[in-house]
């Protein structure tokens, strides 16, 4: 890029800034994200508390034990779920409103901003405000069954429907996000295209249809990797309301990590929990980026 | 609007009334959670329970300024401000240091070592939390905010280096040129024109850091053991492991925890919003 740089290249101070500029980014990443990565796969072959070295090697048992847990399978499955409601319900919604509100009209700036409130506030936060919603007793939900006499559901107790739950939270949280990444990519599509499909004699519909959705792909390729690397995450959310209880009925893959692993300090069965959402992790993003993505 | 398009489509009176009414229930799906939080702040259990809709019959402040006046709320807040402005202060040095040099410099490996700092996005924290644990552990850090801060920083890293990179490379380059032409080096570059021009940038990725740590719930969770170090995420769920059924109590504390981010929000929307949908637009 710069042509002479090379003559001139301790004069401009290039190694300095290199030797000076560098490590701390390398020391820290290596230190508290790359290291631990490793040690996890090391770990997951041991039976360890965490106290002294590890040194009671127990090879895959550690794997085998996570894949026969049932807890595991539901909390696979609960991922799964959340994927699957990320995609067909969350997706949609958020694309119908980007498309309305992407226009000019009064109001359409507040209510982009109240609809990406949720994404802004902690999960924590939000689960809480939930469980109160779906309270029994206290809750907005129970005061509308009581209003038409019935008895009031209670919903994370059960182990029928403390994931529906906490799906409905999940939508709730996260469609203002996608919704406001679909109006940028809108508000950056050139009008004419649209302006020409219509003197063309498109409907409306049409030109919604054939040019301006084809033109979001890129954005919907991008927004479903958010959506499933974010589904794969969940944590915070559920711990103020089920803690991945009852019996488990509603865990996922980080919560089970949590109330398998770390509170009861089982590091080895812990870091094997890890490292398999690790793979599972890196083989999405990887592949997907590869298969879908490949121009971005 | 063009006039002869029109023709032929269904009377744009009703197409308005289905949009209105579709996002007047959309709205009300997120905006009556967050205000009858808010307003059952106001009121006494006895109350919630009868009305937890409607504004309150009689509003009772001392719920807010209970928690106003009392020593945990601020410590809370006290520990997560100072977690988060530690967390994204010591991400922006790091990262935009890092991005210069890979923006401006080309050497043996550097290719590569970007690519090694990619690898920070194909997994979440949460995948090395139990090693993580142990790894603060040895360094005497649990129970500290740095316990807490490096963690933060380190995962932080990825995102941000390739948002400053991006951001440094689209600098016009006859500057860099020019300056070295007239003597300046490297760091003086990067100090004293580089990180003038960056507010924009400086301003996103600052705001994506301390909203991420101000609302991070995990890495805490691990790290921190005595409540006097716990920031608001972790201090509300002892709040309410307390309160359990008071939720007069409850929704007052909530309310009071998430008026710092929604008045951050409310000022800081363009940063906000360029900042946390700037990973998925540029990334």
């Amino acid at each position: 890029m710069i042509a002479s740089s090379a003559r001139r290249q301790t004069g401009a101070g290039q190694m300095t800034a290199v030797v000076l500029f560098l490590p701390p980014a390398i020391l820290l990443f290596t230190l508290f994200v790359v290291l631990p990565i490793v040690e996890a796969a090391w770990y997951g072959n041991y039976s360890w508390n965490g106290f002294g070295t590890p040194t009671n090697w127990v090879g895959f048992d550690n794997y085998r034990y996570v894949f026969e847990a049932r807890a595991f399978g539901l909390a696979l499955r609960n991922n799964v779920l959340i994927i699957v409601v990320s995609l067909l319900i969350q997706l949609p919604l958020a694309l119908t409103l980007a498309l309305m509100l992407a226009e000019k009209f009064r109001g359409a700036v507040a209510l982009r901003m109240l609809f990406f409130l949720p994404y802004v506030l902690a999960e924590v936060a939000t689960g809480l405000i939930f469980s109160f919603v779906y309270d029994g007793d206290y809750g907005l939900l129970a005061s509308i069954y009581r209003v038409f006499g019935a008895e009031a559901p209670h919903l994370l107790a059960s182990t029928q429907t403390s994931m529906l739950a906490i799906l409905i939270v999940v939508v709730w949280k996260y469609f203002g996000f996608h919704m406001m990444l679909f109006i940028a990519a809108l508000q950056g599509q050139d009008r004419n295209l649209i302006e020409a499909a219509r003197i063309d004699g498109a409907s409306r519909w049409q030109a919604l249809r054939y040019v301006s959705i084809p033109l979001l792909y890129p954005t919907i390729r991008l927004s479903i990797f958010f959506a499933v690397v974010g589904s794969l995450q969940l944590f915070d959310l559920v711990m103020p309301l089920t803690r991945g209880g009852p019996a488990d009925s509603s865990q996922t893959m980080v919560s089970f990590l949590y109330s398998h692993g770390v509170t009861r300090m089982r590091i080895g069965y812990g870091s094997a929990i890890g490292v398999i959402l690790f793979v599972i992790c890196a083989t999405f993003a990887i592949t997907y980026k590869r298969w879908f993505m490949r121009d971005e | 609007m063009n006039e002869p398009v029109r023709i032929g489509r269904r009377p744009p009176e009703l197409a308005t009334l289905y949009r209105v009414l579709f996002l007047t229930v959309v709205a009300a799906f997120v905006a009556v959670p967050l205000l009858a939080t808010v307003l059952g702040g106001f009121k006494s259990l006895g109350e919630l329970r009868t009305n937890p809709f409607g504004l309150p019959s009689e509003w009772e402040w001392e719920n807010y300024a209970d928690i106003l006046t009392s020593r945990r709320y601020w410590r809370m807040l006290g520990n997560s401000f100072a977690i988060s402005t530690m967390t994204s202060a010591l991400a922006l040095v790091v990262a935009s240091m890092a991005a210069f040099v890979f923006a401006h410099l080309r050497f043996f490996g550097s290719r590569m070592l970007l690519n090694y700092f990619t690898m920070g996005l194909l997994f979440p924290a949460a995948t090395a939390i139990l090693p993580l644990f142990i790894k603060v552990r040895d360094l005497g850090l649990l129970d500290t905010y740095f316990g807490v801060v490096l963690p933060q920083v380190a995962f932080a890293l990825a995102m941000s280096i390739l948002l400053f990179r991006r951001f440094f490379k689209d600098l016009p380059t006859e500057l860099l040129e020019a300056a070295l032409v007239d003597g300046c080096t490297y760091p003086k570059f990067f100090r004293f024109v580089t990180l003038p021009l960056s507010r924009p940038i400086l301003a996103t990725v600052g705001t994506i850091t301390f909203v991420h740590s101000w609302n991070a719930y995990l890495v805490p969770l691990v790290m921190l053991n005595s409540d006097s170090m716990y920031p608001w995420p972790l201090g509300i769920m002892v709040y309410q492991g307390e309160y359990t059924s008071d939720w007069h109590l409850i929704l007052a504390f909530i309310t009071l925890t998430i008026l710092p981010t929604f008045l951050l929000f409310v000022f800081a929307q363009k940063h906000i919003v360029a900042g946390l949908t700037a990973g998925a637009v540029k990334g």
